[in-house]
């Protein structure tokens, strides 16, 4: 089966303020419906890996391969493409446009996309917020909910499009422990329910080992978790 | 395919939420063109005042007699001397008569051509105007009146009488206004005018006439020709001058040549008569347009700061679209529609504040001796000044949104997300 995502010997380097290797050869590839997280100190390049294959950045050597398609070389706004229909990410800050309301940051990557009509992306957006039981927020605006609430928000707009994989960079870090076990839960509901994949960069111990599969990273390499 | 509907809406919604700064941009916008609707249409209307106040007393094209020496003399034709450098001392004009050789033959010859509008007999005579033992110098100018009314806005400057009355009345006489206030003359009274030759006629005044410009007001007076022509002792025949008016006036220029060639006469074309009056139009166009222009620079600056510190707040906005899958491109086009909203908005409503600005102008009283004519300020409400208005508001703001327009662009989403 083609793995949803596949990264061949990646390697980045830092130029400032000196020359620094980060990511050494990282080779790994994801089969579709699996939960992966990626563990490693602070420091280890886990977080850069995860922004060079969300597509966000693009300097870097070797291949990445989502579904079977290389996007290494494609121009940029080729990749921004991709991202807004494969791509969910949500990020360890609940970033959400704070001057919309919850419905229309659910709505925009639809909207940009633009494969469905109005109408059908509201209707998709409500339900979206209704499975992670946040439906009573849609008019309220943004920056007007709490912490928790807004991860939700953030991952029914990373769920919008249908992505074909969901990354995320410390979902939970900035949570408290209830939160924290609720985006756990609804990300494994997406795994089990929809066959989802997902990428999770975490600190949190406990998260990591629930998953199917741990990638432990040092220094700029993979040295854990058979990649 | 872009989907503006959805970039608008974005940039709609930021401004609505930044109402403060939007209003404060869209003002600088509105007083630099409010500022420059008014200026130009005031100062257009000056011109317009100015050149007319000229322009109509002076034909397309001037027809006379001019009394200049021969170009050529008669010992250059002469072929016994033609290898010979021949120097003239001291060459005087000809003599010769002031009349124009056929002046009726060439006025109905000039009447039907299609080019003119109309073609009016003048004659001028150098008189002195009497008045106990003061006498006067100045001109009286014979003229069909009724013609000239036709042709100029003479009319407009007979302060005093109608063009119908001097047309009635035998002997009459249009004094001009500056006359008649040295004379102590008004309408009703006669007045004594004198020849060069020494003949002496009473003449009615039927009439003021006030050009405005006192030199002429204070020497020159109008009569029928055939008045003229008797003070002077000449027959019906003679005539010192032809104007003619044209359809176009841009014809004036070619024509003059033209009759100058044909009839063997100096013809004075509207634009060598009043080069003057299109430099002083050209330079107070300038004027408006550099004080128009600062005006905008001014308020592009304040648009570009605006967005600078728009895009500064933003950022988290762009690094999230950027992150949802919007191109550097969409992110472009959400900040310059921005540009672009508050340069339209800001721009109409500066449109709205010049036409009532230059309404009110117009409506102010400007009361001068010199202009008999005007009673209020003069105001030009050329449409295509709106559109040029507009057209400005709308380049200087895309020129001031797209230095920040296209940072937003190039903001790499990643050093945003990772910096928190």
């Amino acid at each position: 089966m083609t793995p949803v995502l596949e990264a061949r010997h990646i390697d980045k380097f830092f130029k400032k303020p000196v020359e620094f290797h980060v990511l050494k050869d990282i080779s790994f590839q994801i089969p579709p419906g699996e939960f992966t997280s990626i563990m490693g100190k602070s420091g280890s390049g886990k977080s850069t890996l995860l922004y060079i294959l969300s597509t966000m950045d693009t300097d870097y050597r070797g291949e990445l391969l989502l579904k079977g398609e290389s996007l290494s070389g494609k121009p940029p706004n080729r990749l921004s493409r991709i991202r807004n229909e494969h791509i969910g990410f949500v990020f360890q800050f609940h970033y959400l446009l704070g001057d919309f309301s919850v419905l229309d940051n659910v709505m925009l990557p639809a909207r940009k996309l633009a494969r469905k009509s109005e109408a059908e992306i509201r209707h998709d957006a409500h339900e979206k917020l209704k499975t992670l039981h946040i439906g009573h927020l849609a008019d309220k605006k943004a920056s007007r909910i709490s912490g928790g609430e807004k991860q939700r928000v953030a991952i029914a707009r990373a769920l919008i499009n249908d992505p074909a994989i969901l990354m995320g960079d410390e979902p939970t870090g900035n949570l408290d422990s209830y939160n924290s076990e609720n985006v756990f839960q609804i990300f494994r509901q997406l795994k089990e329910e929809r066959g989802l994949s997902l990428l999770i960069v975490t600190h949190d111990e406990d998260f990591a080992r629930r998953t199917d599969r741990i990638l432990e990273m040092d220094d700029g390499r993979i040295v854990g978790g058979n990649p | 395919m872009k989907q503006w509907g959805l970039i608008l809406g974005i940039a709609r919604t930021h401004l609505h939420t930044k109402m403060k700064s939007t209003v404060t941009a869209s003002l600088g916008v509105t007083f630099g063109i409010g500022a420059y609707i008014t200026l130009v249409s005031f100062m257009t209307g000056l011109n317009g005042m100015l050149d007319s106040l000229v322009l109509n007393q002076t034909p397309h094209i001037h027809l006379y007699n001019e009394l200049e020496p021969s170009d050529v003399q008669p010992i250059e034709r002469s072929p016994a001397f033609s290898d010979d450098l021949l120097r003239i001392r001291s060459v005087r004009p000809k003599t010769g008569q002031l009349k124009i050789h056929n002046a009726l033959p060439i006025l109905d010859y000039l009447r039907h051509d299609p080019r003119v509008l109309g073609a009016t007999p003048q004659l001028l005579a150098n008189i002195f105007y009497l008045s106990g033992s003061l006498d006067l110098g100045g001109q009286l100018i014979g003229v069909d009146i009724m013609e000239e009314a036709r042709l100029s806005n003479m009319a407009d400057y007979i302060v005093e009488g109608s063009p119908e009355d001097l047309r009635n009345t035998e002997n009459g006489i249009l004094l001009g206004i500056g006359l008649a206030e040295k004379l102590s003359l008004a309408v009703g009274d006669r007045v004594q005018v004198a020849t060069a030759e020494g003949g002496v006629f009473p003449l009615k005044i039927v009439g003021l006439y006030q050009s405005g410009l006192a030199e002429i007001d204070n020497a020159r007076s109008f009569a029928q020709i055939n008045t003229v022509q008797r003070i002077l002792g000449k027959p019906q025949n003679y005539l010192t001058d032809i104007n003619i008016k044209l359809h176009d006036i841009g014809l004036a220029v070619p024509m003059a040549r033209e009759l100058e060639s044909q009839f063997r006469l100096r013809a004075r074309d509207i634009q060598e008569a009043n080069a003057q009056f299109e430099t002083g139009t050209s330079i107070r166009n300038l004027i408006t347009y550099a004080v128009s222009v600062t005006l905008l620079i001014v308020a592009g600056f304040g648009i570009y700061n605006i967005l600078n510190m728009l895009i500064y707040e933003k950022m988290n906005d762009i690094a999230i679209l950027k992150a949802t899958g919007f191109s550097g491109n969409d992110v472009r086009d959400i900040f310059m529609s921005q540009a672009m909203l508050i340069g339209l908005m800001g721009g109409l409503l500066g449109l709205l504040i010049g036409l009532g600005l230059s309404h009110l102008i117009d409506s102010l009283p400007f009361d001068t001796e010199a202009l008999p004519t005007i009673s209020t300020f003069p105001v030009n409400h050329n449409p295509v000044y709106y559109l040029i208005g507009i057209a400005f508001a709308l380049l200087s703001t895309f020129i001031a949104g797209y230095l920040p327009a296209m940072r937003a662009r190039k903001i790499d989403p990643v050093r945003i997300i990772r910096g928190n």
